[in-house]
């Protein structure tokens, strides 16, 4: 059969009818986006121009001060590293093995399903939450003080869920074909999760690892509860000490700020110069975060490149 | 039931089963499977989807162990030592250690051509350098892929072509020296030139292993074999010297599947 031009002419017309309907949700997906990302760059952009003057070096290596143009953030963000770093190094090991064995070695029954819906329910429970019993557990129970490794262990605490879900999801996606791989030469489970799951699994978990960082690093609440002081003009002791044994952990015990607590009490000031402070250091803060996860990014594409199946 | 004792050819029997039953938890998947491998011979399981081939093919390295609600009932023999295979008391590790498997899809690991090989070793505790060296080129050598491979050992496996993955998951599995290959449909991913490199390396390695070999290809059973079991519904129907099951078949339903009237 064959068709006449009149025919294939509302054929065409057809197509076109239909195709319009195409670009019209194009149209609206565009403009959706178009909010979304202009918001952001809007209440970005305010920020720095807010901000601008008090982007000098200084900012970086002075204390706060009762003068606006003089205040910097430096130990804000020596608190801010510090505390990322107790966090990092309790949180990764504990989840990391939290995930492994929940996917590797854990008998699948009831008990398991428990554990497992209420991991994910932590994740969702509000940081304040964690802030309390942080303070009731590690301030008063155990005497750790409002110090460093306080904030450093309810952070880790708040970012474990995060760190668990993105380590079983990484332990996932490895094909079954793989284990069976392992296991069909002879290995124990311990050789095949050192050997594969923990190595092919490296990528997801270290993007998980990072965004939950950065979700801490942000984290407010918690510390303002476990009792974080807001005028901080000093540093915590060195890590690296010149007697033996050179190495020190006083800093743990320091009493600390971190930046978003030096914002909040900036922005609490009615001088309206000490917001031009909160402007910059929130700049500063927004760049670490998405720094750490342009970082995040990149590590997992690095480490991806060499695991196809 | 109509069970045929492989006749001719007489061999040493590496491995049989004496009224071996599987159960997927409450599923009856194998029914009472009495069969014999031959030493240093290519048995090839046959049968329709869901008949229980890789079923009983997997069972021989305990790969079931793996998934809770599985269960064995019956013995798995394998000779001289009369080792029960699916005891309880016999450490997969150890059923493992001395059957091989290759599965259906090439599964190198994402690592290079030489720490694919060598992982059986490795898993053993070998770190000798030398002996490791030695056990990559023999390996290699006996799944006819070390002449394309030999430069670039270091390479990562997934840059291989399909065929030659599958050979490096063969040398991978032979590098440890198994007592029995088992492989399961290993040609059903690969392309017809790549399948026929792989079965004419069946014929090689024969010489040196005992041979299991699953396959949905009654072609490739009849070319590779020395003896065939028919299996349906999780029963072995016939079993019997490949040319006699293929020629004159003595149950209905192995005439059947081999005449195409189903499967």
């Amino acid at each position: 059969m064959s068709l006449s031009a009149e025919e294939v002419a509302t054929i065409r017309a057809n197509i076109a009818r239909r195709k319009t309907r195409d670009l019209i949700f194009s149209g609206i997906g565009i403009l959706c986006l178009a909010i979304a990302l202009l918001t952001i760059a809007a209440l970005f952009a305010d920020m720095i121009i807010t901000g601008w003057d008090r982007f000098r070096p200084g900012f970086f290596t002075d204390f706060p001060s009762r003068r606006a143009a003089q205040a910097g953030i430096l130990s804000a963000w020596v608190g801010s590293v510090l505390v990322m770093i107790v966090t990092a190094v309790v949180a990764v090991p504990l989840g990391v093995a939290t995930g492994i064995w929940l996917e590797e070695y854990a008998p699948k029954h009831w008990v398991t399903d428990v554990i497992e819906i209420n991991i994910n329910n932590l994740a969702g429970v509000p940081s304040i939450i964690y802030g309390l019993l942080a303070l009731g557990l590690f301030v008063y129970t155990f005497g750790l003080g409002q110090s460093v490794q306080t904030a450093g262990l309810t952070l880790a605490l708040l970012i474990l869920p995060v760190v668990i879900v993105a380590t079983r999801e990484a332990i996932r996606s490895i094909p079954q074909m793989i284990r069976e791989a392992a296991y069909g030469l002879g290995a124990t489970k311990w050789q095949t999760v050192k050997d594969h799951i923990v190595p092919y699994s490296l990528p997801g978990i270290l993007t998980g690892v990072i965004i939950g960082l950065s979700r801490a690093i942000g984290e407010t609440a918690p510390i303002i509860t476990i009792g974080a002081l807001t005028f901080i003009a000093f540093l915590p002791p060195s890590p690296i000490t010149d007697a033996a044994p050179f190495i020190s952990v006083e800093w743990l015990k320091a009493p600390f700020t971190v930046m978003p607590i030096q914002i909040f009490n900036w922005t609490s000031r009615p001088d309206a110069a000490f917001h031009q402070n909160a402007a910059a250091a929130g700049a500063i803060l927004v760049a670490m975060t998405v720094t750490m996860n342009a970082v995040a990014i990149w590590l997992r594409y690095r480490l991806r490149k060499n695991i196809k199946w | 039931m109509n069970i045929q004792k492989p006749p001719s050819k007489p061999t040493k029997v590496k491995a049989e089963t004496r009224n071996f039953n599987f159960f997927y938890g409450d599923f009856h998947a194998l029914r009472n499977i009495n069969l014999k491998l031959g030493e240093n011979q290519v048995t090839a399981l046959i049968g329709p989807s869901g008949c229980g081939k890789s079923t009983l093919l997997r069972s021989f390295n305990r790969m079931h162990d793996l998934y809770a609600g599985n269960r064995y009932e019956g013995e798995l023999i394998l000779h001289p030592d009369d080792t029960n295979l699916v005891d309880p008391r016999v450490d997969p590790i150890e059923v493992r250690m001395r059957l091989s498997m290759v599965f259906q899809k090439p599964n190198p690991f994402p690592k290079s051509i030489y720490d694919n090989v060598i992982y059986g070793q490795r898993v053993r505790g070998v770190k000798k350098r030398s002996i490791l060296d030695d056990k990559v080129e023999e390996a290699l050598t006996s799944a006819a892929l070390w002449d394309e491979v030999k430069h670039r050992l270091n390479d990562m496996a997934f840059a291989l072509s399909g065929g030659q993955q599958q050979r490096l998951c063969i040398a991978r599995a032979l590098a440890t020296d198994p007592e029995v290959l088992l492989l399961d449909e290993p040609t059903s991913a690969l392309d017809p030139i790549a399948t026929a490199s792989i079965e004419e390396l069946i014929n090689e390695l024969k010489k040196k292993v005992t041979i299991l070999i699953v396959t949905h290809n009654m072609q490739q059973a009849a070319r590779v074999s020395d003896y065939t079991a028919y299996m349906y519904l999780g029963e072995l129907v016939e079993f019997g010297v490949t040319d006699e099951i293929f020629i004159k078949p003595k149950d209905r339903r192995t005439e059947d599947y081999i005449t195409g009237r189903f499967g």
